[in-house]
């Protein structure tokens, strides 16, 4: 009786603690007055103003196109490597694969960030592309970073995977294309959706690398967001991010529902 | 497609991606970092001369400079304080959680699981964003504060080291609890029963049966948290105050500031060695450990 009341606590405790501060935010986002924190009555109008403002418009579709298009590429590298590395014995220096393919999950953003400026600064100085840094850079670098985050997803998936299935496929006749397109890939499916999903987010979400890699044109949202709210407040940021946290927390249920991996 | 060739698309593919944009990139910058900085664009000079011959112009120059600074060594010993209180404080919380989630029923245990996980998918920029509004002078803590008469004045809570690890136990947490929960939930929970039956008392079972059972979620979830600590940068730059510097802070003032390419460089690559590679090594030695068992 006496521990079951410690554990409500200390489970209480902690859900208040994650969802607090949450709260706290998207209560203040109803505030009508301009001065954030002192309270002036319910308003919804720094949501109709959130809508008005084109800078923030623009970079919310800037940001979404490149983490579609960077988690896509990236699921597919990633898929690439979660079933190299489960399934094919023979990969040339596999330690360095191993290397290649974990490292950008633990190494800090900004290290990775100022690499890629330099990268290609270098590039450019050699064969003259990229000429400027916008779009394209902050794309090729979130997918250098997302294909980790997917590759050790597929990982895990394939390695609970039952092989059988695969090996009657081949005895009945598949070969190894056949077996991997009718039989592998869409078992493992909503795998490769939970992987999308984590890529997207954290290209939605990155600002570190961002910065870097960017250049006229391309202020992501995170760039925008972090440029008005680094020396204060701002009421609009805080109409943007109840609708964000909402958002981003119905993907969260998705890749949870995907995730069967999560559900053992 | 025949297999050896299905094979090798599927293996070089992401191969060839990540040596180019992720090896290559490392490498530029091992390379700036011992070349000869001077006034220009880019503020360093080819670490391969031609001039007569093939000359090879490379310097450590940048790192005695930074190690013989006081205020690059200090910036990197906060950091590494400031990620080993943090991590000890995700732990503390953590664990806990951790445990009694592993201990509910399946059903529970799932709800839970996904309810402590959720924050994380929420924005990370917009949750310490959150904590600003909090720590405000005029904010909800404060109230609070002022309203239980513990305070009769608004405190400064906000723009200093303790409202940075405030903002950083609390955006990651998550990544301590998720690995901490995997390996508690896999032990056997009959073992806590057995131990008590043995006549093990609550903090004897805690720390003879328990703790070791879980050693290696604590060092998996306290990598996770301690090393992308060290080179957090938005967290102190939102939170923080003037009165400590950090090494993300350091690194990217000597490039965007100062204009200091190989200094920025020769400090990047310290992490890189200081952070990354004792982890690289152990996790290969590891997979060649679990892969020579398996056979």
């Amino acid at each position: 009786m006496k521990s079951s009341i410690i554990k409500i606590t200390v489970i209480f405790l902690g859900l208040f603690f994650l969802y607090f501060p949450i709260l706290v935010l998207i209560f203040y986002s109803f505030n009508e007055n301009k001065r954030v924190m002192v309270w002036k009555g319910f308003s919804i109008r720094w949501y109709a103003e959130l809508f008005k403002n084109e800078q923030i418009i623009e970079a919310f579709i800037i940001s979404m196109k490149i983490a579609a298009l960077s988690a896509t590429l990236a699921t597919i590298l990633g898929v690439m490597i979660g079933y190299s590395l489960v399934r094919i014995r023979k990969i040339p220096f596999k330690s360095f694969y191993i290397f290649l393919s974990s490292t950008p999950l633990v190494l800090p953003e900004l290290i990775l960030g100022l690499s890629m400026l330099l990268f290609f600064i270098s590039l450019n100085n050699i064969i003259g592309f990229p000429s400027s840094r916008g779009q394209l850079t902050i794309f090729i670098s979130h997918v250098t970073f997302c294909i980790a985050f997917v590759a050790i997803i597929i990982q895990a998936r394939l390695t609970d995977f039952n092989k059988n299935i695969e090996e009657a496929a081949m005895d009945l006749g598949y070969n190894y294309t056949k077996v991997l397109y009718k039989i592998t890939l869409p078992i493992i499916l909503p795998s490769i959706i939970a992987g999308w999903l984590l890529a997207f987010t954290i290209s939605l979400d990155d600002l570190v690398v961002a910065s870097f890699t960017t250049g006229p044109g391309a202020n992501t949202l995170p760039i925008v967001v972090f440029s008005k709210v680094r020396l204060g407040l701002s009421p609009e940021v805080n109409a943007l991010s109840a609708i964000l946290m909402f958002a981003l927390i119905i993907i969260g249920l998705f890749y949870f529902y995907f995730n069967k991996k999560f559900k053992h | 497609m025949n297999n050896k060739l299905f094979e090798k698309y599927f293996v070089f593919s992401p191969y060839f991606w990540l040596v180019l944009f992720f090896f290559i990139p490392l490498a530029i910058i091992f390379k700036i970092s011992i070349s000869v900085s001077e006034w220009g664009m880019p503020p360093y000079q080819d670490i391969f001369l031609f001039d007569n011959g093939l000359k090879i112009n490379t310097t450590f120059e940048n790192y005695v400079y930074i190690f013989s600074d006081y205020y690059y060594i200090r910036s990197f010993v906060n950091s590494l304080i400031l990620a080993l209180i943090s991590t000890l404080f995700c732990l503390i919380i953590g664990f806990p959680l951790a445990f009694y989630i592993s201990t509910s029923n399946i059903r529970l245990r799932n709800i839970l699981l996904v309810l402590v996980v959720i924050p994380f998918w929420s924005s990370f920029l917009l949750r310490v964003y959150a904590w600003k509004i909090i720590l405000q002078n005029n904010g909800i803590l404060n109230l609070i504060l002022l309203n239980l008469g513990i305070t009769s004045e608004p405190l400064q809570l906000l723009y200093n080291q303790y409202a940075v690890i405030m903002g950083i136990v609390y955006t990651y947490l998550p990544l301590m609890i998720l690995p901490l929960y995997g390996y508690l939930n896999k032990f056997d929970l009959n073992l806590i029963d057995v131990s008590k039956d043995l006549g093990l008392n609550r903090f004897k079972t805690f720390f003879k049966v328990i703790l070791p059972l879980s050693v290696p979620g604590i060092v998996a979830g306290s990598l996770l948290v301690f090393i992308p600590v060290v080179g957090e940068f938005i967290i102190p730059e939102m939170l923080g105050g003037s009165d400590r510097l950090y090494y993300g802070k350091i690194l990217w003032e000597e490039f965007f500031v100062n204009r200091n390419w190989p200094g920025a460089s020769a400090l990047a690559f310290t992490g890189i060695i200081i952070l990354v590679l004792p982890i690289v090594i152990f996790q290969m030695l590891y997979s060649r450990w679990s892969q020579r068992n398996e056979i």
